[in-house]
């Protein structure tokens, strides 16, 4: 059947195929981003954020998302202008595989758009439903933080968003981490 | 060894490929597709041991939308091993593309093709097979009995090495490898522990799933994009399953979701390259995560014992390992990671009595493979459990004791001589160690001393544990890596390799090299990896290889571009090539008068005697520096549930120069992760007939965000001289220790030492009534 939805902004009119999953409509139209890790909703590799919520797009039928608003990693930034949560991941070190690095992302920056000083603990709760395997999640939870930081500071100044992205590569001094 | 100073090693240079990972527009292999693209899926056995008495796949055929019904009686027979390992493999030709007979639950039937996803699945359904269901072994303590049923009794299984293969008796591999005399090294100690622990199953548990996508191309060549780490052994290996030439295959690896050894192993190309041969369309094929869980590769399960013997003020006398380790019913690693048990362990040591012995033996549960550690985390567990116990008998702390006890740097390693993996040229020697640094820093930063043996009373008891650990880098006179390096006319320089990044960074890393030699920045090296057609040859990434040797040729390749470019440059400035030095991007002469790369490019390419500025370069090691490492671990029993909760982590890590601190950091935090996870919450739950019952994360519990402890990483200085700028290995070494550190954490704690991992609450519920009823 037809449904109408919004993909990062843009109204898509598209045909859902039988029993098609999010996961699986996204990624035939091209959103390859949203990556499948279980198909269990266990993951969070396909996260995208629905009406601004995080959700796993492997546990919703297509049909469903009809009338609502998706938005996946994709939305957030460009190579010229990436998004906060984009550079601060990729200074902290919270990217090695990349492969849960998209819905790590979107998780956090749902996290962040309705608490803009979550506490370690409430960066915790808000990824609890995502899996990383490659980076004992520590670098995660920084990058969070330095993003959080970096959008409050933005706002108080009311500055354009700075080009942070990977120029200037910073050389930390060898301490205990 | 002081390290020298640097330019662009030793800094945390981002990661080249972060920023298209964090947009999402990296590409990894399922987001690759092909115009007519048909999907493969296999059926899978019920069975843990059966023969296959037929296939009626007519339902199947017939289905719409089904392309393909393959059983083995439209295969080659051909036995191969799928373990990426170097040539010729230690491991058995002992499995086949499908074969007349199934020897686990998971275990491949028949191959279907069908349009969409969807219908391979339907048809699946549709195949009948009539089996003849064997007795299986599903203990690895039973497959050497003579009432075992034989799980490989076909004639044509063969190991390519010349070493033991009884398939006859279950046994894959067995190892027997000592210096000294045990006997002795007991009969003169005033102590001797003896115990037996035995670890669990588990999986990798990479995010991204095993995947293949494989088409012929317009010259009739197979190209297959996979997720491997190992993409020029899965090109020869496929070459063999196939039986066509190496020539007509390229391998290319994308962007990786992790490895973890879980990818080092051949198990879909073969299926996504005969069915594109066969069918002229491309193919791909992709598990579900339940067959990553029950038909990928799976960490050995082993039961390893252990006899510690020392003096009274704690000088060891003698170590006695043993490990019956369980390979599954495909030996793939089954010997190599048997006999890292021993080299992963017994080298720490000054002792002068040592063994390693083992079984390795087929059984009917998973598959077991590579998996990070590698070995060294089932001996780890053992030897560190019983030195705690044997320390704390003699009335010795376990940091002292092992002060007492492990070597230090410029030690020749007798043992390893005897364990070593293929062919040991003198004397094995271990460069540098700062295993006593490690030791003392990780004591120091978790308050050790203070600490220890004050366990509470009531409900929460707090306890103290520790170990010490090593890994190897690379597997000596074996591993094999190369590149090449072209300058171009803007002054950058290509960087092409074999070496295999998997998401731990390898990229950039040796990206840093390349610049570090060619005094430019990083920036200016273009890296192109893992494609077998355009890229020079490397093992791929395993073994804690690729940092280590590819860094070398990397590092050879660079110095070789670099005298090409003095030689030019020099020309230019009308000077010798003795005359002149290079800095900042420059050939610099007498008088300061310099000329840029961009100029030494323009001129070798357009101007005067044009040639391709081009190098390559290979190398082995000569040796397999470990790096070291000594964890503590603070931990919280809760007596009334069993639940082990980690408060504190401190790990002390020599693995030589930084080449990358972010980067090692993530590889020192990523590996412990995964062993806390290990240590804590994974496991495989089979039922009687060897089924795995919790084949999903609903039930197979990994760590998330909330389970993780305060951690702290220390790097202690380090220089090794045989390795790129110093550097040593960091990618598996974490991973070992918080299986025993947990261990003699919870025996602080509480007084009972677990021997079967992972200490879940019922294990320790267990205990601690069976200590309670005396």
């Amino acid at each position: 059947m037809e449904i109408v939805l919004t993909i990062n902004g843009k109204e898509r009119r598209v045909e859902v195929v039988g029993a098609e999953t999010l996961l699986d409509l996204l990624r035939r139209l091209g959103y390859k981003s949203v990556k499948f890790g279980c198909g269990e909703g266990a993951c969070g590799v396909c996260t995208v954020l629905m009406d601004g919520r995080p959700v796993n797009s492997c546990l919703i039928l297509a049909v469903t998302a009809g009338g609502r608003e998706i938005v996946t990693v994709d939305d957030l930034g460009t190579r010229d202008n990436p998004h906060l949560l984009q550079t601060a991941f990729v200074e902290s070190g919270a990217v090695q595989c990349g492969f849960c690095t998209p819905g790590m992302i979107l998780a956090s920056k749902a996290l962040l758009d309705r608490n803009a000083s979550p506490t370690v603990d409430e960066i915790k709760q808000a990824l609890d439903g995502n899996l990383c395997r490659c980076t004992g999640y520590v670098q995660i939870i920084e990058a969070v933080q330095l993003a959080a930081r970096r959008i409050r500071a933005k706002k108080k100044t009311g500055t354009k968003r700075k080009k942070t992205a990977a120029k200037k590569p910073k050389t930390k001094k060898q301490k205990i981490t | 060894m002081k390290p020298p100073k640097f330019n662009e090693v030793n800094k945390s240079v981002l990661k080249i490929d972060a920023l298209g990972l964090a947009l999402g527009e990296a590409k990894f292999t399922d987001d690759f597709e092909k115009p007519g693209m048909i999907y493969a899926k296999l059926l899978r056995s019920p069975h843990a041991h059966a023969r296959i008495k037929s296939i009626n796949a007519v339902k199947a055929k017939s289905h719409p939308g089904v392309v393909a019904v393959l059983t083995h009686k439209d295969v080659p027979r051909i036995p191969i091993t799928t373990a990426g390992q170097g040539y010729p493999e230690p491991s058995p030709y002992d499995e086949f593309i499908l074969d007349n007979k199934v020897r686990y639950v998971g275990d491949k039937v028949a191959l279907v093709a069908a349009e969409t996803d969807e219908i391979a699945e339907e048809a699946l359904q549709l195949i009948e097979v009539e089996y003849e269901v064997l007795p299986a072994v599903l203990d690895p303590r039973k497959a050497m009995r003579a009432s075992a049923p034989i799980i490989h009794d076909e004639k044509d299984c063969y190991i390519p090495i010349p070493v033991p293969y009884e398939p006859e008796k279950n046994r894959v591999a067995r190892i027997d490898a000592s210096v000294g005399d045990i006997k002795k090294g007991v009969k003169n100690a005033a102590m001797a522990v003896t115990d037996e622990f035995e670890n669990q199953t588990a999986t990798h548990s990479a995010l991204e799933p095993h995947c293949a996508l494989g088409w012929v191309d317009e010259n009739g060549r197979l190209i297959i994009i996979s997720t491997t780490q190992v993409p020029f052994h899965a090109r020869r290996i496929l070459s063999r399953a196939l039986q066509i030439p190496q020539r007509k295959i390229r391998i290319i690896k994308p962007r990786l979701g992790g490895g973890f050894g879980g990818k080092q192993e051949v198990i879909l190309e073969q299926y996504v390259g005969l069915l594109a041969l066969k069918l002229n369309r491309p193919v791909k094929m992709r598990l579900t995560r339940k067959e990553v869980f029950i038909s990928a590769r799976v960490r050995h399960n082993m039961i390893t014992k252990v006899q510690v013997a020392a003096k009274k003020d704690g000088e060891l006398t003698a170590i006695d390992l043993y490990a019956l380790s369980n390979t599954g019913p495909y030996g793939t690693h089954g010997l190599t990671v048997a006999s890292n048990v021993g080299t992963r362990t017994l080298p720490m040591f000054r002792c002068p009595n040592l063994r390693f012995s083992s079984d390795v033996v087929y059984t009917n549960l998973s598959v077991a493979g590579a998996y990070r550690g590698y070995g060294g985390t089932q001996g780890i567990l053992a030897t560190a459990i019983v030195m705690d116990d044997l320390a704390e008998r003699l009335g010795i702390d376990p940091v002292d004791f092992y002060l007492k006890n492990v070597i230090v740097g410029g030690t020749e390693v007798p043992i390893l001589k005897e364990l070593g993996e293929g062919p040991v040229i003198g004397q094995p020697h271990i460069s540098s160690c700062e295993l006593t640094a490690c030791i003392k820093a990780g004591a120091e930063a978790i308050d050790w001393k203070k600490k220890r043996g004050q366990p509470g009373g009531g409900r929460y008891s707090r306890g103290m544990g520790m170990a010490i650990m090593m890994q190897g880098s690379s597997i000596p006179y074996i591993d094999m890596a190369s590149s090449t390096i072209k300058l171009n006319d803007d002054g950058s320089f290509n960087l092409l390799m074999g070496a295999t990044d998997i998401g731990q960074g390898s990229d950039t890393v040796l990206a840093q090299i390349a610049a570090e030699v060619l005094t430019v920045s990083t920036d200016e090296i273009i890296v192109y990896s893992s494609d077998t057609d355009l890229t020079p040859f490397d093992v791929g990434a395993y073994a804690s290889s690729t940092t280590y040797l590819s860094g070398m040729a990397v590092k050879d390749t660079a110095e070789k571009v670099k005298e090409q470019m003095i030689a030019v440059g020099a020309r230019m400035l009308n000077t010798s090539p003795d005359k002149v030095k290079v800095a900042g991007g420059r050939v610099i002469g007498p008088k300061e008068k310099s000329v840029t790369f961009k100029e030494i490019g323009l001129r070798s390419l357009y101007e005067e005697d044009q040639f391709q500025i081009s190098a390559t370069a290979s190398r082995i090691s000569q040796e397999s520096p470990p790096p070291f490492a000594a964890h503590y671990v603070e931990v919280e029993v809760d007596r009334a549930t069993g639940k082990v909760r980690v408060v504190e982590y401190v790990q002390a890590v020599d693995c030589g120069t930084l080449i990358n601190p972010t980067l090692a950091r993530g590889q020192a935090i990523g590996a412990l992760m995964n062993g806390l996870s290990y240590a804590l919450t994974e496991r495989y739950i089979y039922s009687s007939k060897g089924v795995m019952l919790n084949p999903n994360y609903g039930n197979y519990k990994l760590f998330y965000t909330k389970d993780i402890p305060r951690i702290r990483t220390i790097f202690v200085p380090s220089y090794e001289p045989t390795g790129p700028f110093g550097a040593k290995s960091v990618g598996e070494i974490c991973i070992s220790g918080p299986l025993p550190a947990i261990s003699n954490a919870i025996y602080d704690a509480v007084d009972i030492r677990l021997h079967r991992t992972p200490f879940t609450p019922d294990k320790v519920l267990e205990a601690l009534q069976a200590r309670e009823r005396g």
